[in-house]
């Protein structure tokens, strides 16, 4: 018989806060700029004292650019900010998206033709500049473009690129991976107090052995 | 396991290892009936399955050319994505969620209690409940479902008991944990649910039954049983009798390979079964195999489905536990007062933050978006999924202007939404929406079907030849020692989740296939 144990959470796991969802490692690539060669770089700092910055080893993050200018990289998160507008995501999810657009626009030249030309005629709308503009007109901005191959990659892109990393995750309360944890059955998986429990005939008893 | 020869035309060769031809192989084996399965997909185990949405998705998810049309929505959110089925050895039961509820009476005839439905192609099953149930037992039996043969049911986790206490305020009274294919308790050599909350990606503790780790393995005990992996079918090959003798495959290496067969059972799910038909086509048969009726391909069904989400004050957390140890089952009966025919079952589902933002609201962003990402630990979710029409015109067909790696065509799936779906959807939509509120909802969120995991229908059992494809023991109606083993043989959806149906079918299927050899008929 197969079986796998529960009772011996490494301690490492065992410092995992579920309710906070705090995870244990952080998917970001961190450079010092000295050593970048790239088109361009996107900074940033985690705020001091928040979630995520307890989860990286250094507040200061940097990440290099292929064929994205600098500028480019900062439109783009100003659009992915407009897309899904997350005050307790920092930078450096955003920038993530910048970071796979420009893998994209380096791998195919169509796809860099078509970002860079998105990007300039958002900064066109915005008057030269799209992340100064106002929140209202940088809305106004994106929803005109909706329809566009620019606009559906860059959402399309925003689904994983935001949603699927680590600090999201912890941003978001969503632990990810349970089974080396021993799964939720001496976790939580019935701990909801603000509704009454069941009938035993509904939902009987788990199975301790 | 064994090893057949290529030019060993007294084996059976089935294709599919998932519910329907990973079950159909162990039967026949443990009647010493020799075997050859041959699956598309690669090997797992629950070792390998991986606790991540998106790299599992990789991992299982069924990814060659497939292209969609239609009024259906899925064809607008996921063009190339019509389902999402796995290929990998144990088919979908690797991803599947484990509800196991046996059909009601009148869904074997619905033809009979609905009556004419306009635009649907509805027919009576040429079987009815009664015949299946001593099958129904042994498929239970054989999975360990929860609440059949003293198993006691799953304990429910909070997404589960969010529904409870919405649906009891509500009125409604068949409120449980479900029936479900997961070890409650350690049974069959399989330990009991850790309520891992990665149903769909592969069972990590292998509670939920999939024939990877039950049939395949008791199958290769007997010695009667060889399955070869990465062996993608292309063709079924006939004689001028007009009987089958073998397919046609790539192997794992990409070489072209020849394996003969006495039977030939197609189990590649809804849409890759009548696309081997089709491009099987020959002189003898060129609307492809089994098709004198015109009805392979027809009649796709994919389950009239939906999903509500609501987000609460307080935690739930409904990503912990078993996925779909949930259910609300008094809307699954046949009412027409509620304005349409058939029923729906209410089951809970949770996504993680990965899937969520690519399944709440496809090609949605914004300001309101982002507010049902920033409030995931405090949203509930349900899966809506109800009885669909049967429709000629929805059918599975093979597009010429798209081929896939091996250079076939591939399969074009095109839906279109019944009014009837529409009406039951709505319903549905709302009575899930009550629930909620019911609970103490702040805000309801109506989620629009995912990529299809129930298909069904295009190559359906019918008592005529004529109206369908196979008879009622899944024998094709044109070539007797041709078999579909899947839920492509199903002449209607039901409201239940189709896999216990499927496992019935094929225990069924075996058992007749065996006498059949006896008798040498086939």
């Amino acid at each position: 018989m197969r079986v796998i144990s529960i009772a011996s959470d490494s301690p490492e796991v065992a410092g995992c806060d579920e309710e906070s969802g705090v995870v244990r490692k952080v998917n970001m690539p961190l450079a010092r700029r000295d050593f970048l060669k790239g088109s361009g770089v996107l900074l940033g700092t985690l705020a001091t004292g928040s979630l995520l910055a307890g989860l990286a080893p250094s507040t200061a993050w940097a990440l290099e650019l292929k064929t994205l200018s600098t500028e480019e990289g900062q439109t783009l998160m100003a659009m992915g900010r407009v897309l899904f507008p997350h005050q307790k995501l920092p930078d450096a999810v955003y920038a993530l998206l910048s970071k796979d657009l420009d893998a994209k626009a380096s791998a195919d030249a169509g796809a860099a033709k078509m970002l860079k030309d998105g990007i300039a005629w958002l900064n066109k709308s915005a008057g030269g500049n799209f992340g100064k503009a106002s929140a209202t007109k940088r809305e106004e901005i994106v929803r005109g473009m909706e329809g566009t191959a620019f606009f559906a990659t860059v959402r399309g892109q925003c689904v994983t690129s935001l949603y699927d990393n680590d600090m999201a995750f912890a941003v978001f309360g969503y632990p990810g991976s349970a089974w080396e944890k021993g799964g939720y059955i001496t976790r939580g998986f019935q701990d909801l107090k603000w509704l009454p429990a069941p009938s035993k005939e509904a939902s009987p008893p788990p199975y301790l052995g | 396991m064994a090893k057949f020869d290529f030019s060993d035309d007294s084996v059976v060769v089935v294709i599919g290892s998932g519910a329907g031809g990973g079950t159909l192989a162990n039967e026949l084996c443990q009647k010493g009936i020799k075997v050859v399965v041959l699956e598309a997909g690669a090997k797992q185990s629950s070792a390998s399955f991986i606790n991540d949405e998106w790299k599992s998705f990789s991992q299982l998810a069924w990814l060659d050319k497939r292209t969609t049309s239609g009024s259906w929505r899925v064809a607008k959110d996921f063009a190339g994505l019509p389902a999402w089925i796995c290929k990998t050895v144990g088919g979908t039961t690797t991803h599947w969620a484990g509800a196991s509820l046996r059909f009601q009476e009148h869904e074997f005839r619905t033809k009979t209690f609905y009556g004419e439905v306009k635009g649907a192609n509805l027919l009576d099953w040429p079987i009815t409940l009664k015949d299946l149930e001593p099958y129904y037992a042994k498929a239970e039996d054989k999975m360990g479902v929860t609440r059949t043969n003293g198993i006691p049911g799953l304990p429910g986790n909070n997404n589960f008991k969010v529904m409870y206490n919405g649906a009891s305020k509500l009125g409604y009274k068949e409120v449980h944990t479900g029936r479900m294919a997961i070890n409650s308790q350690p049974r069959d050599g399989r330990g009991r649910c850790m309520q891992l909350g990665f149903c769909f990606q592969g069972c990590k503790s292998g509670a939920k039954w999939s024939t990877l780790y039950t049939e395949i393995p008791k199958a290769e005990a007997t010695g009667n049983f060889e399955i070869r992996a990465q062996s993608h079918v292309s063709r079924i090959e006939h004689n001028a009798a007009g009987k089958v003798t073998g397919v046609v495959y790539f192997d794992k290496d990409g070489k072209e390979q020849r394996q003969k067969a006495r039977i030939v059972c197609v189990a590649g799910n809804s849409i890759e079964t009548p696309r081997l038909l089709l491009l099987s086509a020959s002189n003898m048969f060129k609307d492809g195999l089994a098709n004198s009726s015109g009805q392979v391909g027809r009649n796709y069904m994919r389950h009239m489905t939906g999903s509500v989400y609501a987000a609460f004050k307080n935690p739930v957390h409904m990503y912990r536990g078993t996925t779909m140890a949930g259910i609300v089952r008094d809307e699954a009966g046949h009412n027409p007062n509620r304005g349409f025919v058939g029923g729906y079952e209410m089951e809970t589902l949770s996504l993680g933050v990965p899937f969520m933002a690519a399944f709440l609201n496809p090609g949605g962003w914004g300001a309101d978006f982002s507010w049902w990402m920033d409030h995931y630990t405090n949203l509930a979710g349900m899966w809506l999924v109800g009885e669909d029409m049967p429709r000629e015109s929805n059918r599975v067909t093979l597009n010429t202007n798209v081929k896939d790696q091996w250079g076939n065509y591939a399969p074009n799936v095109h839906f279109d939404d019944h009014d009837n779906d529409i009406a039951m959807r709505n319903h549905a939509f709302t009575q899930g929406e009550r629930i909620y509120q019911a609970a103490g909802a702040i805000r309801t969120f109506r989620t629009p079907p995912y990529p299809s995991t129930h298909n069904m229908g295009t190559c359906r059992m019918s008592a005529r030849p004529e109206d369908g494809v196979v008879n009622k023991y899944g024998q094709s109606h044109d070539i007797p020692n041709l078999f579909i083993s899947d839920g492509s043989q199903f002449t209607t959806g039901g409201a239940e989740n189709p896999t216990l149906t499927i496992v019935t079918l094929a225990i069924r299927q075996a058992e007749y296939i065996a006498q059949q050899m006896t008798e040498r008929a086939i």
